[in-house]
This record gives structure tokens, sequence and C-alpha cells, in this order.
């Protein structure tokens, strides 16, 4: 069971005896770089600190010989006059505290040291941003694209204000043929080209496997199929609208994004949540959390044709959807969370049906886990399977199950509690295997962590309004807001142009973190248990891509 | 083992009649539905399901159709792996760019005749996306489009009631 888990109430920071950022910024001090404390109170989640683009990689040196884990880049058009300017930004955590990296490129200065030599995965990130604003990172490790395939030219970069939202598409855009997969070679060596369309009902991807009889040699993955422009198409919404935006991020954690989407605006404009309504974002929360785990773990037996617990834990995700469905009107929750609370209230009856609901869901856990664990056929294929070791994880920064599979006791509902986890119990699950196993038993736990929470929340949750009044921030605001969706942390930045319309909203899943991991944990497996392992990780496509 | 037997007898079979989640009017479609796939398909309809950018909401309630309640496959209608053994193409999204051509390219790999259905409020009309840099939009901007369930996404009933729809009419 979960020996690393220790429950315990989340402490203010201040609390913090010893301060992880406080420390790394003494440290920057000392080794000569010049800082600047921002004062962005929207950015608060995160200590903003401003320093010179030259400095972007020592920094990113000094902050991984400390321990800090890289939690997500993104850049930002700030304006052409008198010529084009970037904002860079990176964020990075060690034990719950969170600090923001920023630097300005004036001058037409388009070049700034990469931080991916210290932190593989800042290695995608990196790419993704020289794509999409044309900004050159030196000394990365790769100089391959990652986000653009064919729908846009190398001298094209779609997130410059400047880009046209309909840009220059061609009447079908051709295949991206020439992307330079590894190559191995020698005897017996062969590749397998999978996707993008794959064979289930699922997203696209393409997946390159080197083998060798059935073992994998390598994997290398392929994404970015289903960008649809998500961060360009969210510039000039208003915040409804970019709420619903965030909402289809990725489908399976609609909450978790429109979640971090309006917090991150609701800091900027200083909208105050009542409390009823952030009750309700929590039992929404850990309601998908519950939904999506329950589906996976049917999904993992599925995929060993262990049918009898993939019709069980699909026939207990449809009653909890339908139950989503007569409590909040919607089975997947889609737009229940909006700018300054909740669109659905939840009322006295439908709460103590739920307290009812979450009995039943534990009675069939209870009896459904032993047949799992003792099923030799089943435990013989998950048990060592698709092993991801926790110095590998940690270097990728992987989040959520995953992470917490592989002994990674983090979680921001205790570690960097927010509302309304921050005046409850939260017990974090954690195993130390890594392996298929660990995975599926650590969304086991994390179902009756959650049920423990909803529990609490349904006890706490007061009368109330559950919608604030909006207040349109002032040009140029921003917000960041940190929340654990049900694959893990989830980072959103926000900043607002003039009339309260978005200029920049950048989601990062957790997936960007997850899916390096898929690469490292197949080596060595073969290649019939590639789905299991993919399913064990789950990754978005779609909040990858945006 | 016995727990597992013991499980699925108190369980018992959760697979709900037509009728039970439809409208009398889809109800008189659902008792076409098989005798129009065993007379037009020889009582096997196979579905190749492509996602060609959704954002994954469509994807989860596809899935649904296979569980015990819905239980697609005892109309005779299947999900298959290969274009090539198909008779319906699914297609949910907008079409993203980069997905483009790997949409038509299945349209083209799957045999004539066959019907394509545009899955999801995005599919349709290309719902948030709509047309940009990245995206074509709707899927009949890229393939021809037999018939359309709109939903963000379309609920399993929704689902099953558009396909419904789709055989009773031709």
């Amino acid at each position: 069971m979960s020996a690393l888990a220790k429950p315990r109430i989340a402490q203010p920071t201040r609390f913090h005896q010893f301060d992880p950022v406080e420390d790394l910024l003494a440290e920057f001090d000392r080794q000569g770089i010049a800082i600047h404390y921002s004062n962005e109170p929207g950015l608060i989640p995160a200590v903003p600190i401003a320093i010179k683009p030259d400095d972007w990689g020592r920094t990113a040196e000094l902050a991984a010989g400390k321990g800090f884990r890289w939690a997500g880049g993104w850049a930002d058009d700030i304006g052409s006059m008198p010529s084009l300017r970037f904002l860079a930004m990176s964020c990075l955590e060690k034990d719950g505290r969170f600090v923001l990296l920023r630097a300005v490129l004036d001058a037409d200065q388009r070049e700034l040291p990469s931080q991916a030599p210290w932190f593989p995965g800042a290695n995608r990130s990196e790419r993704r941003t020289r794509d999409a604003f044309g900004l050159d990172f030196i000394g990365h490790p790769d100089a391959r694209r990652w986000l653009r395939h064919q729908a846009w030219t190398a001298d094209e970069f779609p997130l410059r204000k400047s880009f046209p939202r309909s840009g220059n598409p061609k009447a079908v855009t051709p295949p991206d043929k020439a992307y330079a997969f590894q190559r191995a070679q020698g005897h017996g060596v062969y590749e397998i080209p999978v996707g993008p369309v794959h064979a289930g009902i699922i997203e696209p991807g393409h997946f390159r496997f080197s083998a060798v009889g059935e073992t994998v040699l390598n994997l290398e993955e392929r994404l970015g199929y289903v960008h649809k422009g998500i961060e360009k198409i969210a510039e000039g919404r208003g915040p409804d609208s970019l709420a619903r935006l965030a909402g289809r991020v990725s489908g399976d954690t609609t909450v978790g994004h429109t979640w971090a989407a309006c917090r991150a605006m609701e800091q900027a404009a200083e909208v105050r949540v009542p409390e009823r309504a952030l009750t309700i974002r929590g039992i929404l929360a850990e309601r998908e959390r519950i939904a999506n785990h329950l589906g996976d773990i049917g999904a993992i037996c599925n995929d060993v044709a262990f049918a009898f617990a993939s019709y069980q834990f699909s026939r207990l995700r449809e009653l909890w959807l339908r139950n989503n469905r007569s409590w909040f009107g919607h089975r997947l929750l889609m737009d229940r969370v909006v700018p300054g609370g909740v669109a659905h209230d939840l009322s006295s009856e439908a709460a103590a049906a739920m307290a009812g609901e979450l009995i039943w869901l534990r009675k069939e856990l209870d009896e459904l886990r032993p047949i799992l664990a003792d099923n030799d056929s089943l435990q013989d294929r998950l048990v060592t399977a698709g092993v991801l070791p926790e110095a590998t994880a940690r270097a990728l920064g992987c989040l959520g199950f995953v992470a917490r599979a592989s002994g990674i006791d983090f979680d921001l509902r205790r570690d960097a509690a927010y509302a309304p986890y921050d005046r409850i119990e939260v017990r974090p699950a954690c195993h130390r295997d890594g392996d298929v196993a660990a995975r599926l038993n650590v969304r086991y736990d994390e179902i009756y962590a959650s049920l423990h929470i909803i529990a609490q929340l349904l006890r706490s949750l007061g009368k109330g309004p559950i919608r604030a009044d909006w207040r349109t921030p002032d040009a140029g605001a921003e917000g960041l807001a940190l929340v654990e969706g049900w694959r893990g942390e989830i980072l959103c930045y926000i900043r607002f142009g003039s009339d309260g319309r978005i200029s920049r909203y950048y989601p990062r899943d957790p997936s960007v973190f997850n899916w390096p991991a898929l690469e490292r944990l197949i080596h060595g497996n073969i290649v019939p248990d590639f789905p299991l392992c993919n399913k064990s990780v789950n990754g978005s496509y779609s909040g990858h891509d945006l | 083992m016995l727990r597992i037997f013991e499980k699925i007898y108190r369980v018992g079979v959760v697979t709900e009649p037509a009728k039970a989640y439809t409208d009398p009017e889809l109800e008189a479609i659902g008792a076409e539905l098989k005798t129009a796939i065993d007379r037009r398909f020889s009582g096997s309809l196979g579905i190749r399901m492509v996602d060609a950018g959704s954002c994954n909401g469509c994807e989860l309630e596809i899935h649904a159709l296979n569980n015990a309640f819905y239980d697609l496959e005892r109309f005779g209608v299947h999900f298959v792996a290969s274009p090539r053994h198909a008779d319906i193409l699914l297609v949910t999204g907008p079409v993203s760019r980069h997905m483009q051509h790997a949409l038509l390219t299945v349209y083209e790999a799957a045999p004539d005749p066959k019907w394509v259905v545009a899955v999801g409020t995005c599919a349709a009309d290309g719902g948030e996306f709509g047309e940009s840099y990245a995206s074509c939009g709707p899927v009949g901007n890229v393939v021809p489009v037999d018939a359309v369930i709109r939903g963000c996404p379309p609920a399993p009933k929704d689902l099953l009631g558009g396909l419904l729809s789709l055989l009773a009419a031709r």
C-alpha cells in the first residue's frame, strides 16, 4: 500500500522554515546574476523574477543544481513599438514553492540560451516556442521542429501578433514526411511506424518504433497532429468565451483546464470567488478525477484482455457520468466552471444523493480490488511492465499519477494547496515500483482519496452565492494558476489586453511532461505491450498539441 | 475465481432495451435497425472512428457505446481497426490542418459504398475552434458528409439515435 503517502494538512507557505525560492535567489545573487522582483499580484502562486535574456541558461543550471523541477516554459509577443519585443517565461518548482523567470527580448533580439541542457523536460516546450514565435534557444540539444508540421512555413510564426489568425494555408496541407526520426541500424533492427490514425477509438499521433524481434529498442513520438491553434484563437476572447475554449483543451480534463483558466483570469482581475462556488469546483474536479480513473483502470485491464474488469469499471464509470448529468446537467461536466464561480448549483437533494453514491462506489471498489489483486494472469501482465525509474521521472518533471507511481509524492492539493483543498485533508497516493501495476494502483488509491475529499467538501458546503460579479481587469493584467487536474499539475498563464479581452492564453497540460516518459519506460518491453504501457500513462494528445 | 462469478451473478445484465432511453420515435427506428443492418449489411456494420482533431470529449462518449448499458454490438455494429473494413467513418473534431491529409487517406482507403458521419459540434460546424491557420473547420470542408450528430459531446444515446436515423433513412 501507500507507505510513502503521509497525510498532512497543508500549511500556508509562510510557515515554511526553509524557503527554496529565497535560497535560489540568494544563489543567483552570489553568482552575480541581476534579478528584479516584479510585482504583479496575479502571478502570486509563483515569485516573479525578471532576469536578463543572457542569464536564461545560467539560472536554469543553478536551479537544476538546487533540485528544482522545470514546470513549464512559454513566450509572449508584447508589442512591436519601436521594434518587436518578446517576453520569455519559465516556471520552476521545489517543495511546492514556485518561481517564474521572465526575460524581455528587446530591439530585435531573437536568441536566448536554452534551459533544456539542464532540464530535459524543457526540450519540446522550447522547440514549440521556437516554431510558434521564432525565438532561438542557443545550445538546445535538438534542432528539429516540434509543433510545426506543414500547415505553415519555417519563416512564419503563428503566435506572433502580426500573424493573421487565418494564416496562409494550402488547399490541402501535405503530410509531414520530412521529419528526421532517429534511426537505429544493425542486424535484425527494423522500424514500425504507427499512426497518426490509430486502430482504436483514440486520438491521433505518430509512434516510430525501432525493434529487434519483439523487443522495443527505441520509441520516438511525433505529436502535434491535433494542433488546433488554441492559443491563437484565444486572443480577443472575453472571459466567458475563454472559459468555454479552456474546457475543450482536453475534453477529459474539462473541469481541470476551465478551473485553471478561470483562476488565472480571476487572479488577474482580482475577483473573489464565493466560498460555495469554490467547494463546488472542488467537487467537480474530484468527480472528473474519479470518472477518468475508473475509465483508465477498465481500459488497462481491457488491453490485457481481462474483459471482466473492463466491463465492471466501464459500468461504474457510466453510472458515475449519469449522476453528473442528473446533478450538474452534463455528463463530462463541461462549462460548469465559469469566471467568478460555477454555472450550476448543487441542490440539497443532490448533495444528499451524492453522499449515498460515495458509499456505493466505495463498496463496489472494495469488492473489485481483491479480484484484480488475486488474478495471476492480470498481475503477470502488469507487474514489471513499463517501469519508469524515479530518477527518470524526476529528470523529465513527470506529474500526477505517473510521477506518484514512481515514488514522487507531489500533489498541489496538499503541497501548494488552494481553496477548497487548503481547509480539508488530502491524502495523495504514492507507489514506488513505477510499473503499469503501480500506475493502476495509484489510480485506485486516488479514487478512494477523492471519495474522502468529496465527502469532506459535501460536509463543508455552506450557503451563499455561486458566482461573483466580473470586474474588467486593467490592460496588461496577468494571471498565473496552478491546479491539480486528474493527470497532474495544470499550469495556466493569462494576460489581458484592452477592453478586458484575452491577449495571451497558455495552458500547460501535465501530458507535456508525461509523454516523454512513455519513450523511456517502453525500453526493453515487447511491442505488443505498447498499448498497455501507453494506456497506463494516458497522455492527452489534444492537451499537448493545443 | 469464485469471486468473479459471484460478482457477475450479482451485477446481472445491465444492458438497457433501446426504449429505456429513447423517445417513441427512436424506439420505432430501433426496431428497424436490426432489420436494416441484417438486410443491407448481412447483419454486420463496421464503423471506423477517426479523430481528426477533437478535444477527446467525443471519443469518451463513443467509447461509452461499447459499455454494457448501450452495448452497440448487439445491433450488429462493431468498431473496426482499419478503414478497409469500414462501412461508416465516424469523424470527430474540427479537422486540424495537420490531420487533413490523414483524413483524406482514410476516406480513400474505405471501400465504396461508404458513409461519413460527422460527430460532435466541432465536426458539424467547427465548434469553438472554427477555421484558422491550424484548423480546416467542419469535416464537410474536407470530405463529403452524409450525416451529422451534434452535441458537445453528443451523449451515447444521441450517438445511438443518430446512427439509427442514418440507417433508417437510407
